[in-house]
């Protein structure tokens, strides 16, 4: 099947990939983009290593199609902080030890960057449940959810005192 | 896990939709969200060699509530279905299911179309369309065509739509009194173990006016329990009048052995399950 | 030179050394998504990699087409066992001293087993090339279950060595029988129970599961054939074994081979063997002179790389009838799979399954235990726990509640009363091990009292009542152990892998400036290595941890070791970095002393410098003394400051623990759920108490998994049932309780800071906790034992047979 032009707004630069309608976003953003942040950990749509945020919206980018995503804006863990300045939720999974091996983490902080923003005070089943999606072999989750708890608590003091 | 090459197609409204079907006949296959089909195609249990993807179709987009009846476009996602205060407040029971589906990325892309038109016996919102006594509207090269969801399914992945056809909406009334939707699960993101879906209504007189009781994955198709229902409403809903209701459902599920138990469990369990959801929607009537 | 204003804790405290809650290193990279996986790797030309699977469980293999394949446009070879028959590389050794096919040779043995390797320009197209080779199969009968491996109409399944009556571990009585493994007085041990107030026994099966880490297994080999050398990035748990016996298998010299384990997406065992994949990628390099990727999916990674457990434990345990244990017999039946591929010591074929007496002073023991081949996966890996010692710890710690049961004892009391005693260490087991230290009664008095034990009880008799009464149908379990780890393998007199002694190393150097490069042989998976390892070094060396580089995995510059699992990086890596940390400190001492001008005695070591005894103002810090061992000329003394250690620890550590589960039984239903759970965790000297909580909450989790519901399981076809995560059992965070973590710190006498690893005592602890608690939710109502994994279905069945849903 031959290769299409496929445009994407990555991290807010816009670029464009040659893929045939069957790649999938993932292999699009790590392989043509070197976007390798994202990962692939099941390929079933069930551990969420490969979560992606599409037009406001977490997305597990092992199972949509890069042509799917033609002229969509997608955020990925690049896409948060950087090294002179991380997100506060990069700060936070540091600080409460919130990340051992890596491989979750990305998919992982950028699901939970969506979920503050849909609910900026969560309670700690809110969390709980909003990353279910996102599996980690791990942390036990323990520190996830209190590296969430805090990143909500410093995000809405910086709001309060702004 | 890759899935077979196919040409990709993306029309902008549902009469061109339609059109390319007609035109590429059994080869194409309409994709929705894609969570049950694109796993399909990566296990190649499914090769279509089109795709036709119906996100740019706006007008299967849509929640609506007006003269006492819910419309809800098919492309619809299950966030969407959670995130409508319009809705909850016109169907509270399609909230509380729509949370009990999957997990939080994949209920931004799954959406009440491909949920329902599928027919896979694991999936939700069927039991729930039938419990709310849900119409789709099928539209197709020879125009539109409305079918109850409570005739709707047929057998596992086999249902009333003619593979011409686009499930386009699902039209219900807007439903008063109590609900619940219970689901017995081994974790998130799994398929029910056994689920049921309940509406129940209150009269004047504290006795059960209306019933709809519809059950998820304890068949090859979800099942309207239409005797059980009507049991509550002339019984009224009592321990006794629950019992024998969920006896009735019971006599009408077909559950089978597999990783999430053996039939004999879960028959034991969807007992529970819907007595307890009965229990709880008569508890908010 | 003017005393520093600085007092001593304070620059105690700006080392980070041992004992601090230092934050991770490792972090900054990871959160912002740059860590360094395998698959992540891109090299020009790199080509990718994908097996053809066998769908069958047994079958010959009749003829394999590879024509069309091979003519899809992009697809570069395809290989067969025919292929790699010239090279001697259709087979590979295990490390269990047995041989596996790389690609099916002649017949297929398990579902999912390598029958050819696809080689093509992108992994689309090689996927589907895998769809075009055509394989004709004859199916044969399937054997899985191992009871019924020795039957007279049971099919041979290796047909290769079916003549050979002596293996890798002695006499094979049967085509299907490995080895059988003794240990212990058979004869005393029989006798004592012959002639016992109460014999309890049981049959105790841990399921076979899988570690399943988030990242699958993969490789990239790139044969650089203008220079001679192969490079091998891979998910190696032990990378310097890998370049063995890649060295071994491919007849390349092993100083042209490098082997890297970048960043590893998790390992808890899974990445410890070799598998055919990284074999094929290696060959196709050579064949193709480009580099090959092979990165395996999920489906492939729990149906063929590794396995753990699938241990079936027929026990026996006397006791007097005040209850004091006088023997322990078992008999394991151990389900191998197609190949003895079990990654153990050579002279352990069982692992360490003889630490099964647990915590206890029990006399006198006897194990046995037969490995038996079958038509499932091979492996038999430590799933986050040393070599065999989560099964150990399972057995012991459900033979103990049984015999409390026949008993009609308190469980935790029972433990008690037979606890090794404090004064008795280091402590001779029946079964030949020396426990180094322990004060156990301390750590089970401080695990009772946190969790109310004797409330509990009380509140669970009461749930007992109500529900005898009709007013609950949930009933409350209460789930006790106490274990006893054995890590750190090991001594080199009696622990190798392949003929590789089980040391392991360090190498430091220290820079003019007063920073460091330190060098371990092992490979982090997500433990924090390069945190905890600076730390040690820090306490040692008197150089900030932030000061000092940790490195592992390039076996072109880590010196030689062994690598990471069994809970072995602390107890020898860990010792191997104090110790040439303490080579260091010796070489300093002596330019400090030329420095101060005085003699080498009358210098002690004060955090971070040398201070002449009794003249506290004169001193040199460890930075001075860094910069002097490079631009002095000192008589004696070679310039530099470097060392080295290889590490061959006198014995093997013994962490312990006791940990309480109190879970919430729903009878009708069968869900079960975590109401509190409780981990004492005693590993000796603590490092980083951040990263040992982190250890402990993750070890738990993966323990609640293997528990209550995560299996690998087959049909009588040997159909994979389990072979993704919808129906492989992995926790969201939803399910996963929050844990209360506590402590007790007993050191190793024999480790340099007397630290003994942690990583795995909370899943090894964790598993008979949870399952302790859902058999003691039942045990009023007359449960014996139920098997794990103790998911819905089951746990209902249980109730069910019990008679609790008339």
């Amino acid at each position: 099947m031959s290769k299409q032009t496929i445009s994407l707004n990555v991290n807010g630069k816009s670029v464009t990939a040659k893929a045939e309608p069957r790649e999938l976003l993932i292999h699009v953003l790590r392989e043509q983009l070197e976007i390798t942040g994202p990962h692939i950990g099941c390929e079933t749509s069930h551990c969420g290593a490969c979560t992606v945020e599409i037009d406001g919206m977490s997305v597990k980018s092992c199972t949509l199609f890069a042509v799917q995503a033609q002229g969509k804006e997608i955020t990925t863990i690049e896409g948060l902080g950087d090294p002179d300045k991380l997100h506060v939720l990069q700060e936070k999974f540091k600080e409460h030890h919130g990340l051992q091996c890596g491989y979750c983490t990305p998919g992982m902080i950028t699901r939970a960057h969506r979920l503050l923003k849909e609910n900026p005070s969560p309670t700690e089943e809110d969390v709980r449940f909003g990353i279910a999606g996102n599996l980690c072999r791990c942390t036990g989750y323990q520190n996830i959810v209190k590296s969430v708890m805090a990143a909500a608590e410093e995000l809405n003091n910086k709001e309060a005192t702004t | 896990m890759i899935t077979g090459s196919f040409e990709y197609h993306q029309p902008g409204t549902v009469p061109d939709a339609i059109a390319l079907l007609s035109k590429l006949g059994d080869d194409a296959r309409v994709i929705a969200g894609g969570h049950s089909l694109i796993p399909t195609m990566k296990l190649r249990l499914a090769m279509p060699e089109h795709l036709i993807d119906l996100q740019a179709c706006q007008e299967l987009k849509k929640i609506s509530v007006s003269g006492g009846e819910v419309c809800i476009g098919a492309m619809t996602t299950q966030a969407e279905l959670i995130a409508s205060e319009e809705l909850h407040q016109a169907a509270p029971i399609v909230r509380e299911t729509s949370l009990q589906i999957a997990d939080p990325q994949v209920r931004y892309m799954g959406t009440l179309g491909g949920n329902v038109a599928n027919g896979d016996p694991g999936n939700d919102m069927p039991a729930l369309m039938q419990c709310l006594d849900a119409t789709f509207v099928l539209s197709g090269p020879d125009g539109e065509r409305t079918v109850l969801a409570r005739e709707f399914y047929e057998a596992a992945y086999f249902t009333a739509r003619d593979d011409l056809e686009i499930l386009t909406e699902a039209r219900f009334p807007v439903c008063a009194g109590g609900y619940s939707y219970e689901k017995q699960k081994r974790k998130i993101g799994d398929y029910a173990t056994a689920a049921a879906a309940v509406l129940l209504s209150k009269g004047g007189d504290g006795g059960c006016e209306t019933a709809s009781i519809a059950l998820t994955n304890l068949a090859d198709t979800p099942i309207y329990c239409q005797q059980a229902s009507e049991h509550l409403v002339q019984n009224g809903v009592s321990d006794a009048s629950i019992a024998d209701a969920v006896t009735s459902a019971m006599g009408q599920i077909d559950p089978v052995d597999d990783n999430r138990g053996p039939a004999e469990f879960k028959r034991h369990a969807a007992a529970i399950i819907l007595q307890r959801a009965i229990q709880q929607a008569w508890s908010r009537a | 030179m003017s005393a520093t204003a600085e007092s001593v804790q304070e620059r105690r405290a700006a080392l980070k050394g041992l004992g601090t809650s230092r934050k991770r290193v490792e972090d900054a990279r990871f959160t912002q998504g740059k860590g360094n996986y395998v698959d992540d790797i891109k090299l020009p030309d790199m080509l990718f990699g994908d097996f053809v699977r066998s769908q069958h469980a047994h079958a010959r293999v009749k003829s394999i087409d590879t024509s069309a394949a091979i003519e899809l446009p992009g697809v570069i070879a395809v290989l067969t066992a025919k292929d790699l028959e010239p090279l001697s590389l259709h087979w590979m050794p295990t490390l269990a001293g047995d041989k596996q096919m790389v690609l099916a040779d002649g017949k297929v043995l398990f579902q999912g087993q390598e029958v050819a390797f696809v080689v093509a320009e992108d992994r689309y197209i090689a996927a589907d090339a895998v769809d075009l080779v055509k394989v004709e199969y004859e199916e044969l009968p399937v054997l899985v279950d191992p009871f019924k491996a020795e039957l007279p109409d049971a099919p041979i399944l290796r047909e290769d060595i079916a003549d050979e009556k002596e293996g890798a571990h002695g006499a094979r009585r049967h085509p299907n029988h490995i080895f059988t493994w003794e240990q212990g007085d058979k004869a005393g041990t029989e006798a004592v129970i012959g002639e016992a107030d109460v014999v309890a026994e049981e049959m105790v099966y841990y399921h076979r599961t899988h570690p399943c880490p988030m990242e699958t297994c993969g490789s990239v080999a790139s044969m650089d054939k203008v220079n001679g050398k192969l490079t091998l990035w891979g998910t190696f748990q032990a990378p310097h074994v890998v370049r063995t016996v890649a060295s071994l298998l491919s007849g390349i010299a092993e100083h042209n081979i490098r082997v890297v384990s970048p960043d590893i997406g998790g390992g808890f065992g899974n990445k410890v063997g070799v598998y055919p994949g990284y074999v094929c990628s290696i060959v196709a390099s050579i064949v193709t002179g480009q580099p090959v990727k092979w990165v395996e999916d999920r489906m492939e990674n729990l149906s063929a790389t590794a396995f753990a457990r699938d241990y079936w434990m027929q026990g026996k345990i006397a006791a007097t009838k005040e209850g004091k244990i006088l023997g322990l017999w078992c008999h394991t039946t151990a389900d191998h799979g197609a190949f003895d591929a079990c990654a153990d010591p050579t002279k352990y074929p069982a692992g360490f399954m003889s630490i099964c007496t647990g915590s206890y002073d029990i006399p006198t023991a006897y194990l046995a235990v037969d490995g038996i081949y079958t038509n499932k996966a091979p492996g038999g890996v430590a799933y986050r726990c040393s070599f065999r010692v989560t099964e150990a710890a399972y057995f012991i710690e459900r033979m103990i509640e049984v015999l409390a049961i026949k008993l009609n004892m308190d469980a935790a009391e029972l433990r008690a009363k037979n606890f090794i005693r404090k004064d008795q260490f280091p402590y001779q087991s029946a079964l030949g091990w020396e426990y180094d230290s322990g004060d156990y009664h301390t750590a089970w008095d401080k695990a009772l009292d946190a969790v109310g034990y004797k409330q509990l009880r009380a509140e669970q008799a009461q749930q007992v009542e109500d529900f005898k009464a009709g007013k609950t149908r949930k009933l409350m379990g209460v789930g006790l152990c106490h274990f006893t780890e054995i890590v750190g393998a090991g001594p080199v007199k009696n622990c190798d892998i392949l003929g590789m002694g089980m040391f392991d190393s360090c190498e430091i150097r220290i820079h003019p400036t007063g920073s460091a490069l330190a060098r371990l042989g092992t490979i982090s998976q997500g433990q924090g290595h390069a945190t905890t390892f600076a730390q040690i070094l820090a306490s040692e060396i008197g150089i900030s941890a932030d000061d000092i580089t940790i490195e592992e995995g390039d076996t072109d510059t880590a010196p030689y070791g062994l690598g990471t699992y069994g809970s072995r990086s602390t107890p020898v890596a860990g010792a191997a970095t104090a110790m040439a940390g303490r080579k260091i400190r010796a070489k300093a001492q002596m330019i400090a002393a030329y420095l101060l001008e005085v003699h080498d005695n009358d210098l002690e070591w004060e955090v971070d410098r040398f201070v002449v005894k009794g003249a506290p103002e004169r001193f040199k810090t460890m930075k001075e003394i860094a910069y002097a061992s490079y631009n002095q000329a000192i008589p004696g003394v070679e310039p530099g400051l470097e060392a080295v250690s290889y590490y061959d620890p006198p014995n093997m550590t013994y962490p312990f623990g006791a940990y309480i589960c109190v879970m919430d039984i729903d009878v009708d239903t069968g869900e079960a759920g975590v109401r509190q759970f409780y981990a004492l965790d005693d590993c000796g000297t603590r490092i980083n108490p951040m990263i040992i909580e982190g250890q402990v909450h993750g070890g738990l989790t993966e323990a609640l998994a293997i528990a209550m519901g995560q299996e690998i399981a087959y049909d009588e076809l040997g159909n994979v049932k389990t072979g993704t995560l919808m129906d492989f059992f992995i926790p969201t965070s939803w399910e996963t309780p929050n844990y209360q973590t506590d402590y007790t710190e007993t050191p190793s006498p024999h480790h340099p800071i007397g630290a003994k690893g942690v990583g795995e005592s909370p899943n090894v602890g964790g598993v008979p906790a949870f399952s302790n608690a859902v058999n003691d939710a039942f045990r009023a109502f007359g449960l014996t034992h139920t098997h794990m994994p103790h998911d819905h279905w089951r746990i209902w069945q249980t109730a069910n047979k019990l008679g609790l849903h008339n």
